[in-house]
Parts: structure tokens; C-alpha cells; sequence
């Protein structure tokens, strides 16, 4: 296989081969080689590509930090009923993870270790899947793969603690990391997974995670992924990978708080009958901050359901972007689906782009997508102002509800309570907006 | 029940292959050599007795051309198009620019008979008001007639084909020529720059309600010929005019090349309404010939209070490329979008439009309806943004497809870019078949399945027929009951 070298590599991308040098040896040779080449021949993404139309990640990424192996760790205490797997700067850590409380019907490895082993099955699952095979930032991360988890729960597992996998930046001096976790969910299994983006001290941090989920007929999963605050020059990209068979259910909240340049991006494939996916987010942005969700579901049987509901508030200069795309594949029919991004700007500098695609090849299909954009509504500020709440604190409850619609969804009971803390306080810390 | 024996009526008469207008003129025709280089577009301006910056103008926009590439975005899929293999000037021979009526050549005279265009000024019957449409006809490459010049020009209206403007009006031309669509806009407006051929040319002085309909027809005749016209239409303060452009082509096994360029301009309170019934060949049941329409119509709402509505009803093209756009740059401008999509076959279409807001106050609407049937794709894809001045700027966007068949496929690709704080976007999509309910519930009544479908589609289509004028209103709902014959069943 011929690569076609792209016009003019930019320093970044030269680094990049580099660090694929030194990564090529570490098992899934084949696998490896083959994401290498895809994305050598595609290159970053700019706005030129479709899918990145709002982020332009190669003019973002002027230079590529070192993969790096983190220092001493002094953890935060673990939220209260969780089961916590570590994985900092890009190595998976066992001593500092619940390994030995977990369940049973749970096995656990790590991904260095699968990889090095060469594990046929985990391998295939690893390989991309049809719907995401375009993108390059998860055709990079399988080139480049360091290390991550490997969840298997056994079929008809209900596993009744969260699994929080912790995507730990150590701080200090910017590192690189790729780290690609696989959580396999067998039939009729439920679990609850938890992907914690945490800085211990802001960097300009590069991280590039992918967190791929294969559920099971009938298996119900259900995912938060809470990217917390980072410092303005950190670029942290998160994809997603979800295929669902039938009548499986998942969903997912993503919860978004600042940090310079944060991309989401999930690619849900609804592989079997009468399966479901409901993707939430919210994102609470301010400063110079940029963060894009962008999202493709693929109804790829029939009678199935999928639902999107996304919030964004927007202050100081910030940039928010949604971006999402329900496909309709010929024959799924019976498709319902329905996709809602609304946006709050409040300050004068914010920007918000929606991108609300339908892309439908079944005729038997009732989809529908919603998208607005605007500020807070001047009636309702006006009553709350009216019945004595001062301007900064009628704003905030205002909100607050915006936001809190989405966070009541959240079946985690002790979680829903963290969420709503994280948006008072970040209101609290906002300012008045100016 | 008029409107209902008028559809059963319409879908009855209809034979297996629908489209009307697939004839072709027997008619002598002087053509440029084929292929495109710089002494074709030399002979294109000296064919039009230009001025010299004209041709200068078109030869900048050719070597401009040949540096840029195709676009490639558009969910469209065609072989690639032999820009060399085409003719890009092509007139009927017997015409060298007729006078009057009576000098037109019969045969064509009998073309425009047959496709139902009015050149004759009828003149009013006794007692009996008649609304009045003015037409210019373009044939190919040239415009062959233009009607009611006199009684516009009493109102100070000029209505004209635009090589004559260049000649008559060359400061207007000179103005605002390119100015809203820049000669460097994209690949087929910059081949349109280079060799632009007839279109119409409107201008209506401050304080003018333009007294009639304004009107342009577009045939293309000739084989191998691409048709490349050039509309600019300039509304001065405080005027109104209400402009409409129909098309057709005659049924060929080869494709087409159709790349307009419509330009508006809106100055202070003036308001511009522009309508399409675009009826291009479309290509038979099996996807062969049809014409690509690659045209690129903005509308730039330069004055405060100025008003720019497109109407749009597509029911022909084997592949469609096309955003009638509007650039609100006036405060308190007003832009509007009204489209009706229909594809059967093996059509598609990729249209939409761009609402740029700029000034202050801005408002726009979009309402779009896509039909698609057969084999056919049928794409959405806007643009609303604003911009960091546009304080209070509000858009509502509604986009609905509907589904009829499983072969087909509807796609909806909306961009919303908002930069200020002030500003409300709003944006609503759906995608549904007819529902099993509807058509039941018709079918109960006694309606065939075919008659309940049109008779649905009608009802879905509504709201952007009642923004045509009245009497292609009509024609209109006649064409996409006609364009979705046979997707039933």
C-alpha cells in the first residue's frame, strides 16, 4: 500500500510520525500500521473537513507535547459509591485503582497488557468501526495507542456500583497522551461507567482518549463523561464509540466545563432491532474557551429510537459548537429520532454554531431535529428582578433550569447532586458576565 | 371543490412520461466554436458589441477560472463535466436583435406558443381588468424578446436584456454588476463571469411600484450548449417589483450545463420579490440526460428597511445546485426563503439558502418543503449566521421533508452561526412519510391512492405556494403533481 504524502506536513504532524515510531512496536502492529497510514494520508483535521468544520485542530495544534510518564500522584478522594480505575497521562495505573473491589462478572485488564498479548477479539472490537472510520483523531489514537482499560462484563451482570474510569492529567509540564479503553457489555448485562477528564494542575495538556463501548442484546449501559476544567492552551479530544444490538439501551451525558480546546465527538451505531440511544450534554463555557460536541447516529435497524439533547452556555469569549448527524440507513425503518441543541449566549463575545443534520434513507421514518440560539429571556429575567432577586442571581437560576433539565435525566442518584454543585459553582465563579 | 377535481383532473391526464416541454425547436442557430479559452470569450463580448472593460472584466473572471476548482460538497454525484466539450454561445440565427414582435422568427414565435408564454401584449378586452406580465424570453444564448417595454419604460422602469443595458445603461451596469455576487465567488459564478451570455436586466427608480409583473424565460434549445445567464435586478429607495423566472429544455440523452448568476440589490425600503418555477428537463426514469443547474443567486439588502423575499418551487434538473441567499445589511432588513423541492427519478438536489446578518434588527424566515420520490436525493442545506454588530437579529427556520417511496432519500444540513448575544435563532426540522392516517382517511372518502397523495402533498406544500404570485401559483401545484406521478405504488 502506496501512503500518499499530503502536500506539506505541519511540524505537528511531522512530531506525530515520531511518536509513532516509537509507539509501532507495541503491539497490534497490523492495526496500528494500517490507522497510521489513514491518517497520514488525511493529515489533521481542518475546516476544510466537513466534520470539523467548526474546530480547525491543525491550525490548534502548532506542536505536539512529549509522551511523558506522569511524576508522584496524590489522589482526590473518590466520589462516594464508585469504583475507580485510574489512567494517568496515558498509563493505566492498578496500585492506585479499585481492581480488587470489583465484582464479580467484571474482568478487568489493561490495554497495554491486551495489546501486547495480542488478543484476536479484543482486537476486532478495537478495529474502527464503520461509522467513525473516517475520522482521523481516532485513526491517530489507534496508531498511537498507550495504554487504557479493558471492561468485559459478563452477560446478565448487574453491576450495581459505578465504574469511574479516571483520565488523569498530572499537570506541570504539557504531555501528550492516548489512551484507548473498550468496555464489552454482554447480553442482558447493566452497568453504569463513569470517564472522569481531571487535571491535578492545569497544562497545556494533548490528550486524545477513545472510549468504545460494545453492548450486548438487551444489556443496558449508562454513561457520563465529565470533562472537567483545564487550562486555556490544554487541546483534549474525547470520541466516543458505541454499537448497539438489540433492544440494548445506553445513554450518555456529557458534561462539559471550559478547558482550552475540548472535542467530543460519538459515533453510536444502532446495529439491532428496537435499540436505543439518549445523548445528553451540557456545556458550561467562559473565557477563551472552544468546545465542540460533534455526534453521528447511525440507525442502522429498524424500530429504533434515538434522542439528543444538548445544552450550551456561553460566556466571555467563548465558542460553542454542536454539530450533530442522525443517518438513516436504507431499510431501518420505523426510525424515531429526534435531536434538540439549544444555546445560551451570555456575553457579547460568545459564539455559538449548530450544525442539526438528517441524512434519511428509509422512508417509514418520523425524525425530527430543533435548534435555537439566544440569549436569557428578558420577560422571565424581568419577574425574577421584579419579585426582588438581584440581576446576577435571577440569571443564574435562570440557568441553572436551562442546564438542570438535562442533569435530572441522570439515573445516579449521588451524581445528580455532584452536576447541580458544579453548575451553582460555576455560576457563582462567572462574574456578571462582563 | 374545484381545487380537488383540478388535481384528480391533472394527475388523470397525465401519460408515463410527464414532461411537457421536451420538445425541441427546428431552428438554424449561429454557435461559437466549442470549448472555452480566451478568444471564445473575446468572441462572446464582440458577438454583444461590449465595452472594452466588459471584456476586460470577463477575461479577468476566465483566468480567474482556471485556477479554481469544482465544488465538491454538495451530496450531488455526477461524472465529471468536459468543460471543453460544450458550446458556450449559441443564437438563434434569424434574430440579429429584433425590433419588435413581428420580426421574431415564427418558429420561435411557436416555441414560446407551445410552452405557454405570452409575447403577444394582449391587448385589454373591453371592461375586462387584466393583469399584465411582462416577459423577456431567452432562447440559448440570446434574448429573443422582451415585452411591455414601452408602458414600464412611462413608469421609468427599465426592463431589458442585459447585453442591451450594457449598451444603454452602462453606468448602472458598470455599479453594480458584481457587486453582490464578486466576479471570485465560486467556480461557476467565475465561469458565468467569464462568459455570461443574455439574462434580464431590471431597474426601478426610487418611488416606483413597478405597474406589472416582470418576467424571464429561459429555454435552452440548442445541443451540447451550456446556458449561462446573468440576471441583475436593482430596486432604488422606496420602490417594489415582483420578478418571476421560469425555465425549460427539450428531453436529450446528454446532460446539460445550466450556471446563472442572479444578482439583487435592495437599496433603502425597497423590496424585491423574486420568484422561480424551475422546470429544467429532469432526465428520464432511468436518470439519463437532464440538465445540471449550478446557479448562485444572492440578493444583498443594502438599504435600511429593504426587503428581499426568494420563492422557489424546483421541480426539474437532473442535479440541482442552488442557495438563493440573502446578505441583510440594512438595519431593519428583511430576508426571506420560500422553497419547494420536488425529486423523482433519479433527481438531485441540493438547495437551500444563506441568510448573512449583518446590520442591526435584521429579520429572516426560512420555510422549506422537500419531496422526495423514486430514486431520488433530495438535500436541504442553509445558512443563517450573524454577526457581531447584527443586534437583535432573528431567524425562524422551518424545514420539513417529506418521504414517498424507500428508495429515496431526504437530507437536511442547517448551519447556525450566531456571534451575538441578541440575536434568536430558531430552527426546526422534521422528515416523515405521508402519514398512513391521511391517506387513509382520503382513500375512505373515495380518492385513489394517487389523488389522496397529491391532494396530502398539496396540503404540505401550502404555505410556500401562497407566497407566488396568483397565476403561477396555479401552475405551480399543476407541476409537482406532475412531477411526482408514478411514485405511488
Amino acid at each position: 500500500m502506496t501512503v500518499q504524502a499530503i502536500d506539506k506536513k505541519s511540524e505537528a504532524e511531522t512530531a506525530l510520525a515520531g511518536a509513532f515510531e516509537a509507539m509501532k512496536g507495541k503491539g497490534a502492529s497490523a492495526l496500528r500500521q494500517a490507522s497510521w497510514e489513514f491518517f497520514a494520508r488525511k493529515g489533521l483535521p481542518t475546516r476544510r473537513v466537513e466534520a470539523w468544520h467548526y474546530t480547525d485542530l491543525r491550525a490548534s495544534l502548532r506542536s505536539v507535547a512529549p509522551l511523558g510518564a506522569p511524576g508522584a500522584i496524590t489522589l482526590p478522594p473518590a466520589t462516594d459509591g464508585r469504583l475507580r480505575l485510574v489512567v494517568a497521562d496515558g498509563a493505566f495505573r492498578p496500585e492506585l485503582s479499585d481492581v480488587a473491589a470489583l465484582p464479580a462478572g467484571v474482568e478487568l485488564s489493561s490495554l497495554a497488557d491486551v495489546l501486547a498479548k495480542d488478543d484476536a477479539a479484543v482486537l476486532a472490537a478495537l478495529g474502527l468501526p464503520e461509522n467513525a472510520g473516517a475520522d482521523a483523531v481516532v485513526a491517530l489514537n489507534a496508531a498511537l495507542m498507550q495504554d487504557g482499560v479493558v471492561l468485559r462484563v459478563a452477560p446478565a451482570t448487574e453491576v450495581a456500583k459505578t465504574i469511574e474510569i479516571l483520565l488523569l492529567s498530572t499537570g506541570g509540564e504539557a504531555r501528550s497522551s492516548f489512551t484507548r479503553s473498550l468496555v464489552l457489555v454482554g447480553d442482558g448485562a447493566k452497568a453504569r461507567i463513569v470517564e472522569t477528564s481531571l487535571a491535578l494542575t492545569p497544562s497545556g495538556a494533548q490528550e486524545n482518549h477513545v472510549l468504545a463501548f460494545s453492548i450486548g442484546a438487551g444489556a443496558e449501559v449508562e454513561h457520563i463523561a465529565d470533562i472537567g476544567p483545564q487550562s486555556e492552551s490544554a487541546i483534549r479530544l474525547f470520541s466516543l464509540l458505541v454499537t448497539a444490538q438489540a433492544k440494548a439501551v445506553f445513554k450518555s451525558l456529557g458534561f462539559i466545563e471550559g478547558g482550552g480546546l475540548v472535542r467530543r465527538q460519538i459515533f453510536a451505531r444502532l446495529a439491532g432491532e428496537e435499540a436505543s440511544v439518549a445523548l445528553d450534554g451540557v456545556s458550561l463555557l467562559g473565557g477563551k474557551h472552544h468546545a465542540d460536541t460533534t455526534l453521528v447516529v447511525e440507525h442502522a435497524a429498524a424500530n429504533c429510537k434515538s434522542r439528543e439533547r444538548f445544552r450550551s452556555v456561553l460566556d466571555g469569549q467563548s465558542t460553542g459548537v454542536f454539530q450533530g448527524k442522525v443517518v438513516v440507513r436504507p431499510g431501518a425503518q420505523k426510525t424515531d429520532g429526534s435531536m434538540q441543541s439549544r444555546a445560551l449566549l451570555l456575553s457579547e463575545n460568545a459564539t455559538m454554531n449548530n450544525k442539526p443534520e438528517l441524512e434519511i434513507f428509509a422512508d417509514d421514518v418520523v425524525c425530527g431535529h430543533g435548534a435555537t440560539c439566544g440569549r436569557l429571556d428578558a420577560d422571565q429575567l424581568f419577574y425574577l428582578v421584579a419579585r426582588g432577586l438581584p440581576k446576577h442571581e435571577a440569571e443564574a437560576l435562570l440557568i441553572e433550569g436551562f442546564a438542570g433539565e438535562i442533569i435530572e435525566a441522570i439515573g445516579e442518584e449521588a451524581a445528580r447532586d455532584v452536576y447541580f454543585e458544579r453548575i451553582r459553582s460555576w455560576l457563582a465563579n462567572r462574574g456578571d458576565g462582563k | 371543490m374545484a381545487a380537488r377535481q383540478e388535481t384528480v383532473a391533472r394527475v388523470e391526464e397525465i401519460d408515463v412520461d410527464a414532461y411537457k416541454y421536451g420538445f425541441t425547436t427546428d431552428i438554424e442557430s449561429e454557435k461559437a466554436p466549442k470549448g472555452l479559452s480566451e478568444d471564445i470569450v473575446r468572441f462572446i463580448s464582440a458577438k454583444k458589441n461590449e465595452p472594452e472593460w466588459l471584456t476586460e472584466w470577463r477575461l479577468e473572471a476566465y483566468r480567474r477560472w482556471l485556477t479554481m476548482e469544482e465544488p465538491k460538497w454538495a451530496r450531488v454525484d455526477y461524472p465529471p463535466i468536459d468543460y471543453q466539450d460544450l458550446y458556450y454561445y449559441s443564437a438563434p440565427k434569424s434574430t440579429p436583435g429584433p425590433k419588435s414582435l413581428d420580426e421574431v422568427d415564427p418558429e420561435l414565435l411557436r416555441t414560446y406558443e407551445k410552452l405557454g408564454i405570452p409575447l403577444r401584449e394582449q391587448e385589454a378586452l373591453a371592461g375586462v381588468e387584466q393583469r399584465k406580465v411582462a416577459v423577456d424570453a431567452v432562447f440559448d444564448s440570446v434574448s429573443v424578446a422582451t415585452t411591455f417595454r414601452e408602458e414600464l419604460s412611462k413608469a421609468g422602469v427599465i426592463f431589458c436584456p442585459i447585453s442591451e443595458a450594457v449598451r444603454e445603461h452602462p453606468e448602472l451596469v458598470r455599479k453594480y454588476l458584481g457587486s453582490v455576487v464578486p466576479v471570485t465567488d465560486n467556480f461557476y459564478a467565475t465561469l458565468n463571469s467569464a462568459v455570461f451570455s443574455d439574462g434580464s436586466f431590471v431597474y426601478i427608480p426610487p418611488g416606483v411600484r413597478c405597474p406589472m409583473e416582470l418576467s424571464t424565460y429561459f429555454r435552452i434549445n440548442e445541443k451540447n450548449t451550456g446556458q449561462f445567464e446573468r440576471t441583475l435586478i436593482i430596486a432604488d429607495a422606496d420602490s417594489y417589483v415582483s420578478y418571476l423566472e421560469g425555465c425549460t429544455a427539450p428531453k436529450r440523452d446528454e446532460n446539460q450545463l445550466h450556471a446563472a448568476v442572479v444578482e439583487l440589490v435592495a437599496l433603502d425600503d425597497a423590496e424585491i420579490k423574486y420568484s422561480t418555477v424551475q422546470n429544467w428537463y429532469p432526465g428520464d426514469s432511468e436518470g439519463k440526460g437532464g440538465i445540471y443547474n449550478f446557479v448562485t443567486k444572492r440578493g444583498d439588502c443594502r438599504g435600511k428597511n429593504s426587503h428581499i423575499s426568494w420563492t422557489q418551487v424546483e421541480t426539474g434538473s437532473a442535479v440541482t445546485w442552488k442557495y438563493p441567499s440573502c446578505i441583510l445589511r440594512g438595519d431593519n432588513s428583511q430576508g426571506e426563503f420560500y422553497s419547494i423541492a420536488v425529486s423523482n427519478g433519479y433527481q438531485q438536489v441540493d438547495s437551500g439558502t444563506k441568510m448573512i446578518h449583518l446590520g442591526k434588527n435584521t429579520k429572516s424566515r426560512i420555510i422549506s418543503k422537500g419531496i422526495s420520490a423514486g430514486n431520488s436525493q433530495n438535500t436541504y442545506r442553509g445558512q443563517v449566521s450573524a454577526h457581531r454588530k447584527a443586534e437583535g437579529a432573528r431567524n425562524f427556520t422551518n424545514c420539513d421533508s417529506l418521504l414517498i417511496g424507500d428508495k429515496c432519500g431526504a437530507h437536511t444540513v442547517p448551519y447556525l452561526e450566531s456571534k451575538n448575544a441578541s440575536a434568536v435563532f430558531e430552527h426546526e426540522a422534521t422528515t416523515s412519510k405521508i402519514s398512513e392516517d391521511q391517506l387513509f382517511y382520503c382513500m375512505q372518502r373515495g380518492l385513489s391512492e394517487e389523488e389522496a397523495t397529491a391532494l396530502i402533498v398539496n396540503g404540505f406544500v401550502r404555505d410556500v405556494l401562497q407566497k407566488l404570485p396568483m397565476e403561477f401559483a396555479v401552475e405551480a401545484q399543476k407541476l409537482i403533481a406532475v412531477s411526482l406521478e408514478g411514485s405511488v405504488g
